[in-house]
């Protein structure tokens, strides 16, 4: 059922949210001139990824692997130079008016915590009440109500933190901020972003039981974007391994890292540091 | 677990105000202008006499009986000229520049956001507009058109807004690159909703400090106009006041130094207001 | 038996604010041998990188100084040095790397000549090209020539930080303080450069303090480790035992938080709250609202000591007792609140 080095799972669900060789290509800086085609690289070259219903899919990668790009893609922030995003069977591109506003609506997004996710001159709770405004059309008073109950979700006290500013917050709090924001429109399939590598060591696991437990409840699908294999270990049910743009290798979670078909994936499971100090070189 | 205690990072922000009037140059400027605002809007009843009218009391010295800034070839009270000349110069650098801000911006928030051929084609336009020598223009349109107060506004405005508009593109282009921004749109909000809800705000800085340096600078263009005879004869100007004190500087002195004086403080409060402003607006200095 | 090389002793560096100080590193003592790699770690508001950037008094910040304590290297107490003399010293007798080697590599000038900047500062005149060739091959960077003529945007980030390492370590220092030197790298250079870390530590007997935050790199590189929390150490010890056996409450946290591949996330660990404010610390233990084992009258009132114990030292007012040995299981399992 499971071949390692194809790129498309085989699989009898249907798939939620899926990527069909789907390309991002740029141009090189520098290269071509008045008589020479500019050269185009790619950041992401014919990649198929699909996200079923409830299931937690991780992406793991280095620095130039594209998966960023292909995140981006599949959340309909960059439009694909060649191949197709769809959403519940259509094209993303193509949808218009409700269909558009549906795919809006369920497909969200957790990015890393840089200080950068959250508009710092916004109240959190407002920053929370934008989907709620825009995709989903509440006034303001439902607004505010839903942001109280979505905020005692992420466990943040709303009467402390609804008039906070991003910066008056930790880390592991603005990400549950960004957490509250990504439920609010009630999506069905979440894209995070390196949700949990600007955090302190103490608090990641806190926001991954987080989004494991709402994950639980709310049949949410994950699409974990991420190099830290720990992070694939604890919450991945499957896993995709980017290099340069392409996929090498992709399977169940467990499989895939106790039992690396290709060579990248091994390097990557042998670079990554253990904590026993007894493995150090003599 | 107290909840209150884990919030909060070490650096909070200062009061905007507090930053703002940390030095005593500002103090001083802002000072300058509420008092010159305050001047030129209580002008019947600040002065005495009619700015326009003359009297046979012509070349009297400061502190004469009645005129304590003495008065002019034609008779006129320097005082009441130089309050009168304040309403003009300041309607029509405050205007101008509001003026000029308004065009900035929504070009400048244009072009950075969209980028592309938008971009390109709303920036040509804006270096069509800077390339063209002020003066020779002003010159030109008022030939052409006559002068009225609205139309040296339009004239300033137009050849301010360039500056703004770069300055503006510059931090919308950085800011539309930010994470907060693709959040807005997986939101569901629209681009004009997003140019001015969530980058807007955010570039709010470097758009008030210019336009308050453009307040100064429009000052400035407005006496150089008057006092090429550019300007409107029917309100007082200090820039004609100069005109006018060309041949009198040094039997009359005080023809030239006090509006002189009038504007070279004014534009002087403007530049440190602008200065104060950029200190307390920028977030380094507000880390502390 | 050498002498020691560097020897932090009862460090405290504050943060003017306002007309007060925050004092962010708390009576910070810690050695250094020659030769030998020593781990400070901690999360965010720890103090860490403070304490490294008062080795040398090059702190980010002006309001930042040295408040009190020494900081002896080969027997010189760097803190009581004139401006020109530590200048002599910087490059010379201990080198830094930094976190982000992007941002510290001027982007207008060839690699090479910024590895030779050191050398030029310290006075030195001929030799400069070997001693720059010397240092790349060393870095194990292949076609040195090439490469010292190379800019640093067209360097992979792992050769930046090589080259910042060649910097550092151009003058031929004891001292090599790496702050968080791999953090900003992917996984597979990261190893590359802990790798060449413990090469230059074996061969040019260099002695190395590393800062970071992740505990695994510290058991893959160093020998010896200190546990920072809210400015003060709380745990220090050769990494083996802190590692099998871990004192402090915190570092038995820290431990099981990392994850490891028998983790899953319904059973994920994680230490309750959150790291405290520098200045609102808590009174008497600064970790004690977050400690499953804070005895009530004790460990919310009276600040702990470092106490030696074992091999190393803990600072834990339960620290010798049988229920500080495994603080997180002591706790009942009960549905902690994340």
């Amino acid at each position: 059922m499971n071949d390692a080095t194809s790129d498309v799972m085989t699989d009898a669900r249907v798939p939620l949210l899926e990527a069909r060789a789907v390309s991002r290509l740029f141009p090189v800086r520098g290269s071509g001139g008045l008589f020479r085609a500019k050269q185009m690289q790619r950041a992401v070259d014919q990649v198929s990824v699909a996200i079923h219903p409830g299931e937690v899919l991780a992406l793991v990668g280095e620095s130039g692997s594209g998966k960023t790009t292909l995140g981006r893609m599949l959340l309909g922030l960059t439009a694909p130079s060649e191949g197709a995003v769809l959403y519940k069977g259509q094209d993303i591109a193509a949808r218009a008016g409700d269909a558009a506003r549906t795919f809006r609506r369920e497909v969200q997004v957790v990015f890393q915590d840089t200080g950068g996710s959250l508009n710092p001159r916004r109240p959190i709770g407002q920053s929370v009440a934008l989907p709620l405004r825009h995709n989903l059309g509440l006034d303001e008073r439902t607004s505010m109500r839903e942001v109280d109950a979505l905020l005692d979700q992420v466990g943040l006290p709303p009467a402390h933190f609804r008039s906070r500013l991003p910066h008056e917050l930790s880390g592991g709090q603005r990400q549950r901020v960004g957490i509250a924001r990504a439920l609010a429109s009630k999506p069905s399939v979440i894209i995070a972003d390196e949700p949990v590598s600007a955090l302190d060591v103490s608090v990641r696991a806190q926001i991954l039981k987080l989004m494991f437990e709402l994950h639980r409840e709310k049949q949410l699908a994950y699409l974990f974007i991420t190099h830290d294999l720990g992070v694939v270990r604890a919450m991945a049910d499957r896993v995709m391994v980017m290099h340069q743009g392409r996929v090498v290798e992709t399977g169940a979670a467990d499989t895939v890292l106790n039992t690396p078909a290709h060579a990248y994936t091994r390097q990557l499971l042998a670079a990554t540091p253990v904590p026993d100090p007894s493995r150090q070189q003599r | 677990m107290n909840v209150a205690a884990t919030v909060g990072t070490p650096f909070q922000r200062a009061p905007f105000l507090k930053l703002l009037l940390r030095k005593g140059s500002t103090w001083a400027a802002l000072a300058f202008i509420a008092a010159l605002v305050l001047a030129a809007v209580l002008a019947p009843w600040v002065v005495a006499h009619d700015p326009l009218r003359g009297g046979n009391d012509a070349l009297l010295a400061p502190l004469a009986a009645g005129h304590w800034l003495g008065t002019d070839d034609l008779g006129r009270d320097v005082w009441a000229r130089v309050v009168f000349g304040a309403r003009i110069s300041l309607t029509i650098g405050i205007a101008s520049a509001l003026f000029a801000v308004v065009v900035g911006v929504v070009i400048g928030a244009l072009a950075g956001y969209f980028g592309g051929w938008i971009d390109a084609l709303l920036m040509r336009v804006a270096e069509f507009f800077q390339t063209l020598p002020r003066f020779v223009v002003a010159l030109i349109v008022i030939a052409l058109f006559g002068t009225s107060v609205l139309k040296m506004i339009v004239v300033i405005a137009a050849i301010s807004w360039p500056q703004l508009a770069r300055v503006v593109r510059a931090s919308v282009a950085t800011l539309a690159q930010s994470q907060f921004v693709d959040a807005a749109r997986v939101a569901g909000m629209g681009h004009a909703a997003i140019i001015a809800r969530e980058i807007l705000p955010n570039a709010a800085a470097p758009i008030i400090v210019l336009g308050s340096l453009d307040i100064a600078m429009a000052i400035l263009i407005e006496a150089s106009l008057s006092f090429f005879g550019l300007g409107d004869a029917n309100h007082v100007s200090w820039g004609a006041m100069l005109n006018d004190a060309q041949q009198y500087l040094r039997s009359a002195w005080w023809m030239s130094v006090f509006p002189g004086l009038a504007i070279a403080l004014t534009v002087l409060a403007f530049n440190l207001l602008g200065d104060a402003l950029n200190d307390a607006l920028n977030p380094r200095g507000a880390a502390r | 038996m050498t002498a020691t090389l560097l020897d932090i002793r009862k460090l405290s560096v504050d943060i003017a604010r306002g007309r007060r100080a925050l004092r962010v590193v708390n009576d910070v003592s810690l050695t250094v041998e020659p030769g030998e790699a020593v781990g400070l770690v901690g999360e965010s508001g720890s103090g860490k990188s403070m304490t490294a950037f008062a080795v040398m008094n090059l702190f980010p910040s002006p309001l930042a100084r040295v408040a009190a304590g020494q900081v002896v290297l080969n027997g010189q107490d760097l803190t009581s040095l004139p401006a020109d003399a530590l200048r002599r010293v910087r490059g010379a007798q201990v080198g830094m790397v930094f976190q982000d080697p992007t941002s510290y590599l001027d982007p207008l000038m060839p690699v090479g000549r910024q590895i030779a900047e050191p050398l030029r500062a310290h006075g030195r005149t001929d030799g400069i090209d070997a001693r720059v060739l010397e240092l790349l091959d060393l870095m194990e960077l292949p076609q040195a020539v090439a490469v010292a003529r190379k800019y640093p945007h067209e360097l992979s980030g792992g050769m930046r930080q090589r080259i910042l390492i060649a910097a550092a370590l151009a003058m031929k220092p004891a001292l090599l303080i790496a702050d968080e030197p791999t953090t900003a790298l992917d996984v597979t250079v990261q190893a590359g450069i802990l790798k060449l870390l413990t090469k230059l530590r074996r061969e040019l007997q260099l002695g190395i303090l590393l800062i970071t935050h992740d505990l695994a790199v510290v058991a893959e590189t160093c020998q010896r480790v200190n546990v920072m929390y809210a400015g003060q150490i709380i745990e220090a010890d050769a990494v083996g035992p802190l590692f099998k056996a871990p004192r402090h409450p915190y570092t038995q946290g820290l431990l099981a938080s990392i994850l490891s591949p028998a983790s899953r996330a319904h059973s994920l660990f994680s230490i309750p709250g959150g790291v405290p404010i520098a200045g609102q610390w808590p009174s008497g233990c600064r970790f004690h609202p977050r400690c499953p084992i804070a005895r009530p009258g004790v460990c919310d009132v009276l600040a702990p000591e470092l106490v030696a114990r074992g091999s190393g030292a803990d600072r834990c007012h339960l620290g010798g007792e049988a229920v500080a040995a495994d603080a997180w299981r002591t706790e009942a399992r009960s549905g902690t609140r994340p």
